[in-house]
């Protein structure tokens, strides 16, 4: 530790020195060096050659994060973080954009695998379109042709912002204001990459659309900015999923996702996020800061959040939705799987607006080892909501004694026609039920997992088939060494 | 093929077993009666492996191991199966997939190939149709919303599917109409052979008509304090308990 605050003292005063004598950050690098003051700022959007707009818009956000303070309210626990012993900006050593698969870096490739993320397979047998982010830059989109057909954009962040400007003007920020919270901030001022996706109107997307996050580079923070937009009419199921390799450090992701959905449309996200939680003492892991906000900007309109939280050391994260269009309709399907010293605070928020506006919310939690998950969710119903509607549950199950599990709902009415119903259970697994399953030849951990995934059932099931499939394996795969 | 020499177990630091002594042999079917608590159930449990039983004293030989250091999941690869008096409700998880993964691990335990979907939906038809089960109960999760004699079916069609060398029925008898004692009856039939053994635990000589026993045991305050053959359970039947429970005590 002592050595850490060390380094942080002397990065302190190499920055001081920056200013000092007008230290200017050399663009032909491939990485910004280590910390975080407007130049690096001034860096990444130079990189990425942005607009006037975007970088007056992100220092907004850097001018805006340095006064904020650090949002203190979820019931997790966690040293402060030193934001300038980070890497704001790298990129892997191949950085000519290849234009296939074959002239990705064998190795990147490789580990993909390793993950199971086998992109050649994932091509042909699922027709699953996949723009995976290697550290903070693009390596390999597929299937744009077929969507393209269609109209569909499916493309980083960083090129729409060059091949769409006026659509990324009009939306960025629109449903996440660079000034949110912290971290929405922090990511404002220094996203390097994410997705873009505009769905036209009347279409229908031919695909599930999936992208894979990932973190490689030790100490690259990783800032993602996904941005969707269903315009009038149209549907699309969106796939986000994550794996990170073996690391002993922790790692800050604030990552912000907006979504517009305008009359008639739909947004169907699905999250299963495994990041590395830490070992079992709880050193190294992730720490994942997430704002993720949709709107239902027109009447009809639809978003459907569904996450599988398993991973990272630290969760924070509540993907909401703004229900302005009358008739509009949010859900939030949620697993929140913590084991050993994992740490959760996750939830939603449904702000009805609208006239007749429905939310529907459905949370999992399972604790196991000496963890800590706490459901925090807000229903908002506004005085022109009439005849809104909200039903919430809940659902904790423990696993061993302990862990914790903690259930927050905020109800805020102000509208007598509104309706809101909510059920909440707390369970522990049951000796009758484990046995009954080896009774039956299931191993311990093979019967947990087999418990707890009937335990989120109704969750798995709004997950696209192939995702299913995995979360399922992945729920066991999270709870191993939670039992015996 | 069960050897059970002088067994003794503790419920939280209570003797519950006190002496058993029982063999089993291929082919045989044997019938434990007794009054309720004296102690039936714990022994099926201590047998399948259940946690919270101290066996203090004794062993159980399964095919000449001894099966008390096993974990419960490895008993049932070994081929032990129990229908418990009161089965357990999984929410979530449809009997389909139950069965599915439970008929998997006993063959992987036993070096056989896993069953893909097809393979598996293949078994259990048949052994649906065998039993005379209908197969809405296949979709539905484990156990949930069952009625008492459904569950009890779907006990006994587990154990068809698990096709196990050592079937202990405890109750399985218990509320049921006679349709149900039938679909019982025929599946311990199913699987009777001169290799396969069952330990009936009931109440109730109606059942012991249709599964007709080789030797019946009464269990009294822990230990089985007679045994002889199937007309000892119309005896009992007639009689009560009354004179082995005051000769045990
Ligand atoms: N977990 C436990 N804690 C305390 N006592 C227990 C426990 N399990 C069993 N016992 C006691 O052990 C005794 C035997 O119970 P067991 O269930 O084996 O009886 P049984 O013969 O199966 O009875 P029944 O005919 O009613 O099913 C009873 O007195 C019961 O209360
Ligand atoms: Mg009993």
């Amino acid at each position: 530790m002592a050595a850490t605050v060390e380094t942080v003292d002397q990065v302190r005063a190499l920055a001081d020195d920056k200013y000092k004598y007008g230290f200017v950050t050399d663009i032909e690098a491939d990485t910004a060096p280590k910390g975080l003051d407007e130049s690096t700022v001034r860096f990444i959007s130079a990189k990425k050659e942005e607009p006037e707009w975007l970088l007056e818009w992100r220092l907004k956000a850097y001018r805006q994060w340095l006064t904020m303070p650090e949002p203190e309210w979820a019931k997790v626990d966690f040293p402060p973080i030193d934001y300038q012993d980070a890497y704001y900006f790298s990129a892997p050593k191949t950085t000519e954009a290849p234009k296939s698969l074959d002239e990705v870096d064998p190795e990147l490739l490789r580990t993909y695998e390793k993950l199971g993320i086998p992109l050649r397979e994932q091509e042909m047998l699922a027709g699953v379109a996949v723009d995976a982010v290697f550290d903070s830059v693009s390596v390999a989109t597929t299937f744009r042709h077929k969507l393209a057909e269609k109209g569909v954009i499916f493309c980083s962040i960083s090129e729409a912002i060059k091949d769409y400007p006026d659509l990324v003007k009009k939306y960025l920020g629109s449903v996440v204001p660079y000034g949110d919270n912290k971290h929405a901030c922090l990511n404002s001022a220094v996203f390097t990459d994410g997705s873009f996706v505009y769905i036209p109107k009347g279409v229908r997307c031919p695909m599930e659309l999936s992208t894979y996050f990932r973190i490689n580079a030790a100490n690259t923070g990783q800032f993602e900015r996904t941005l969707i937009i269903a315009d009038e009419g149209s549907y699309v199921s969106y796939l986000e999923g994550c794996t990170a390799p073996m690391r002993d450090e922790n790692q800050l992701h604030a990552a912000v996702v907006e979504l517009i959905v305008l009359d008639d449309a739909e947004i169907k996200y699905s999250t299963v996020q495994n990041w590395y939680p830490g070992d079992e003492n709880g050193v190294g892991g992730i720490y994942n800061f997430v704002t993720k906000r949709g709107a239902c900007r027109g009447k009809n309109s639809k978003i459907s959040w569904t996450q599988v939280e398993t991973g990272s050391a630290v969760t924070w994260k509540y993907p909401s939705c703004i229900l302005q269009g009358d008739n509009s309709v949010g859900e939030f399907y949620s697993i929140a799987i913590t084991n050993n010293m994992q740490q959760a605070d996750t939830g939603t928020k449904m702000i009805h607006l609208g006239k007749n506006t429905t939310s529907r919310i459905i949370a999992k939690g399972i604790s196991a080892g000496k963890s800590q998950s706490t459901y925090r969710g807000l229903v908002r119903m506004g005085a022109k909501a009439k005849g809104a509607r909200n039903y919430t549950q809940c659902d904790s199950l423990l696993i061993g004694d302990k862990c914790g599990a903690h259930t927050v709902p905020y109800i805020e009415s102000r509208n007598s026609s509104a309706q809101i119903e909510h059920e909440a259970t707390t369970s522990k697994i049951s000796e009758d039920q484990l046995f009954y399953c080896r009774q039956r030849g299931i191993g311990e951990e093979d019967a947990v997992a087999l418990v707890v995934n009937g335990f989120c059932r109704e969750v798995l099931q709004q997950l696209p088939m192939e995702f299913a499939v995995e979360a399922q394996k992945l729920v066991g795969i999270s709870l191993e060494g939670s039992v015996g | 093929m069960l050897e059970i020499k002088n067994l003794h177990a503790d419920v939280e630091g209570k003797a519950i077993l006190r002496g058993i002594d029982l063999t089993i042999q291929p082919g045989e079917v044997h019938a434990i009666m007794g009054p309720n608590g004296s102690g039936k159930s714990t022994l099926a449990h201590v047998i399948s492996g259940r946690d919270g039983y101290d066996v203090t004293e004794g062993e159980v030989l399964y095919r000449g191991k001894n099966i008390l250091d096993m974990d419960p999941e490895e008993r049932a690869g070994e081929g032990v199966f129990l229908a418990f008096q009161y089965p357990v409700e999984i929410p979530g998880v449809t009997n389909t997939t139950f069965m599915k993964e439970a008929l998997n691990s006993v063959r992987k335990y036993r070096g056989e190939d896993e069953l893909d979907a097809m393979q598996f939906m293949k078994v259990i038809r048949e052994k649906t149709k065998q039993l005379g089960i209908s197969n809405d109960m296949l979709k539905r999760a484990v156990n949930v919303g069952f009625s008492g004699g459904e569950k009890k079916r779907n006990d006994i069609l587990q154990m068809a599917i698990l096709e196990p060398s050592l079937a202990i029925l405890d109750e399985t008898d218990s509320g049921l109409d006679i349709d149900a004692l039938k679909t019982v009856a025929d599946g311990v039939n199913l699987l009777r052979s001169p290799e396969n053994a069952t330990l009936v635990i009931t109440h109730y000589q109606r059942l012991l008509d249709y599964i007709v026993p080789d030797f019946v045991h009464v269990l009294a305050k822990g230990k089985i304090v007679k045994s002889g053959d199937k007309s000892l359970a119309q005896e009992l039947e007639k009689k009560g308990y009354a004179e082995f429970t005051d000769q045990a005590a």
